[in-house]
């Protein structure tokens, strides 16, 4: 079964045919910069592996293939929305306004990637959104604790958590859309189903047909969307947000998409996945059918695809050297932000590899 | 006899229970088709088919009460977690299952389980990637905790495990997965899970050790060795039971005793072998215990991990002080 292929909210095809007229609210123009958008998160992941590949970052979750579900996720969310992301969220990330260095400094084993300030959020003032999160479908109970404090707060803004597929199988994921459901809070759910968890195939995590059913039991809105669209990516986080800004609860949006990549770059994927399969998902893929719709459209040509990437290019490697001249943490930073201030022990553990420090890189240099 | 990987032997020891006894099954995350994210698994489902190596949804919790499920059963499931990180999802069935249901049930039904988790630092992965928390475990009463050290060692040790009719917390140190090797008979001897293992003798240290830990510990007191200093270096593979005979036996001839673990200090399992020698063996000692440990701090990403694992170095130092400081 081709589960791409099947119906789904979906405004452009596979094709870059227009199979739904474009919402009121969205222009032309408005396209072409998601477009790019989502051509320069593609050209930064392509470097973000490359630099894995040199020993210049660590293990990396490439997001080859999820660029449509980032880029309407981080362009729709107010900047007083509360974001939860899970490890594979660059592109929404990115376009909620934290630069790309920030990433690639968690990758590259800094603990200060996680210290964004959104460049969006009013007055600079430091993000509300929580850190990218490793251990799988935790970041879903936070998220209702999220909403539930954005309810309590009384403004009209939203929380806005991610995770794939597999993380539908944990209960901290059923129990946070029951949760949801319950205490009927601002919060949207979005499952980057991408069909694989690790080597897992998707139908190994449920029996059910779409992961969107599970809002039925949960009480609240339940959509599957066509996550390689980005229209009706942006139209479904648009209409969850809106109703949630409302006082109308919570949304379960699950993006049909498909993981182009490994799973990360410590995977090999070819030691469970068809070459077929693959093949065909690339036609799939979310940022072909968008160029070919613009296209057609006369809104875009091949000369303007290569100023673009000439462009992105040039964006990345700025982002790449800002990344590789940062200074390094101290050692002792391990100590530095464990307690508000530390006890006479930890002190001493503190200087102690403040001691050892200087001794190995000594040794290094000397 | 074949030269092997650590890795390459828990895949063997696998590969030789599931053969000789049906009721062991192979459950977790990725181990199917992917071998585990490892290889610790490889083709196991292979061989013994998808009814007893078996994917399971990605639910630590699941796995954890599914595998409580099929012991209290009679089957002899060994359940892999990716990373010892990863275990805490799965706590509750564990800690309240798991470990008790022998002594709720009194003895009527067993959980003769084995959970698998790689555990520890230094292999410049992602947050929750670096784990040792073998003390909370060897805590909760009711478990076995085992770590091995050696390729033949995780044969042995892993046969004993899957064998056991208490559960058993198998922790596997990644770091040495695929840098240690030696041979491995593949005989289907079970080492004990009672004893620990003397790899070095001397008379005038005892360093005691475990995990990937017993590379550098083994290398310190090589290097030692050279200075004049002769470390009896034990490896404790076994950490509940702890087997303090062995220790207190070299301790009569060493009188100095260094733990190294690099789980953090405050709690750690050093912390109770040297309260242990304290009660029964003070008398033994001649100069105070000492710990050479990971400090209380979270394992730093990887940019700076170095500088918290322990190194030759740091054993080197505190041996030397032992020794030449209380002559
Ligand atoms: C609690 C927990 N268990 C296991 C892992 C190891 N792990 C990392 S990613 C992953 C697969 C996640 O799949 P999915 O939720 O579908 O998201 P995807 O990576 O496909 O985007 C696993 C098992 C983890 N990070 N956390």
């Amino acid at each position: 079964m081709n589960i791409q292929a099947m119906p789904m909210h979906r405004f452009i095809d596979h094709k870059g045919t227009l199979v739904t007229p474009l919402p009121a609210w969205l222009s032309h123009d408005m396209l072409v910069s998601y477009y790019r958008d989502m051509v320069l998160t593609r050209v930064y992941d392509n470097k973000a592996v490359a630099l894995q590949r040199t020993g210049k970052l660590g293990t990396y979750p490439s997001h080859l293939g999820a660029e449509a579900i980032g880029i309407a996720i981080g362009r729709t969310l107010k900047s007083d929305d509360v974001f939860i992301p899970y490890y594979r969220d660059m592109p929404a990330m990115w376009a909620r306004g934290i630069a790309m260095e920030k990433n690639l400094q968690y990758w590259g084993g800094d603990e200060r990637g996680s210290d964004f300030h959104s460049e969006s959020a009013p007055h600079n003032r430091p993000s509300r959104d929580l850190p990218f999160c490793v251990p799988i479908a935790t970041q879903c109970t936070h998220a209702v604790g999220v909403a539930a404090a954005l309810k309590i707060e009384g403004g009209h803004h939203a929380a806005l958590v991610t995770c794939g597929d597999g993380a539908t199988s944990k209960g901290d994921f059923l129990e946070s859309i029951n949760c949801a459901g319950s205490w009927n809070i601002p919060l949207v759910f979005v499952i980057n189903n991408n069909q694989w968890a690790i080597s897992v195939p998707r139908e190994i995590q449920c029996g059910a047909e779409f992961l969107a059913d599970k809002a039925k039991g949960a009480g609240i809105t339940g959509i599957t969307v066509d996550g390689n669209d980005v229209v009706a990516m942006l139209d479904a986080v648009k209409t969850a947000l809106e109703q949630a800004y409302r006082g109308k609860g919570a949304t379960l949006i699950e993006a049909i998409s498909y993981r182009l990549s490994d799973h990360t770059t410590a995977d090999d994927a070819s030691r469970y996945r068809s070459e077929d399969e693959l093949q065909q998902a690339w036609q799939y893929e979310p940022i072909s059918r968008l160029k070919q719709y613009l296209i057609n459209a006369g809104r875009w040509t091949e000369q303007d695809e290569t100023e673009l990437l000439e462009l992105c290019r040039k964006d990345v490697e700025a982002a790449v050297e800002r990344y590789l001249a940062i200074i390094p943490q101290a050692p002792e930073s391990a100590f530095d932000y464990l307690y508000e201030s530390l006890s006479d022990d930890l002190h001493q553990q503190r200087d102690a590899i403040i001691n050892k420090a200087m001794r190995m890189q000594g040794a290094k240099h000397g | 006899m074949a030269e092997m990987t650590l890795l390459e032997a828990v895949n063997l020891a696998l590969h030789h229970e599931m053969a000789s006894d049906p009721k062991v099954i192979v459950l977790g995350e990725d181990v199917g088709d992917n071998g585990g994210v490892f290889r610790a698994t490889v083709g196991l489902k292979d061989k013994f088919g998808c009814k007893r190596v078996i994917d399971s949804p990605l639910a630590e919790a699941l796995i954890g009460g599914v595998t409580v499920g099929m012991a209290s059963q009679g089957l002899r499931p060994v359940a892999e977690f990716q990373f010892q990180g990863f275990v805490f999802p799965a706590l509750e069935h564990l800690m309240c299952h798991a470990a008790r249901m022998r002594n709720r049930t009194r003895g009527r039904l067993t959980c003769p389980a084995v959970f698998r988790a790689p555990f520890g630092g230094g292999i410049h992965a992602p947050e929750h990637h670096s784990e040792s928390v073998e003390a909370l475990f060897t805590h909760t009463p009711g478990f076995k905790v085992v770590i091995p050290s050696s390729p033949q060692r995780a044969y042995g040790l892993l046969l004993a495990a899957i064998r056991s009719n208490d559960p058993v917390m198998f922790f596997e140190p990644k770091r040495i997965y695929r840098t240690v090797k030696s041979n491995v008979e593949d005989n289907g001897n079970a080492l004990p899970l009672d004893t620990c293992f003397t790899l070095r003798k001397g008379r005038d240290i005892t360093l005691v050790t475990w995990g990937a830990c017993v590379v550098e510990s083994l290398q310190a007191a090589d290097e030692l060795s050279k200075q004049g200093i002769e470390a009896e270096v034990i490896d404790l593979a076994s950490i509940q039971p702890l087997d303090m005979r062995t220790i207190f036996a070299s301790l009569e001839k060493t009188g100095r005793l260094l733990v190294v673990h690099e789980a953090c200090k405050t709690g750690g399992v050093g912390g109770e072998i040297i309260a242990r020698t304290a009660e029964h063996a003070m008398c033994l000692l001649k100069a105070p215990p000492k710990r050479v440990t990971g400090m209380d701090t979270v394992m730093p990403y990887y940019r700076n991990e170095d500088y918290f694992m322990l190194q030759e170095a740091d054993i080197i130092a505190a041996a030397r002080e032992l020794v030449e400081g209380w002559k």
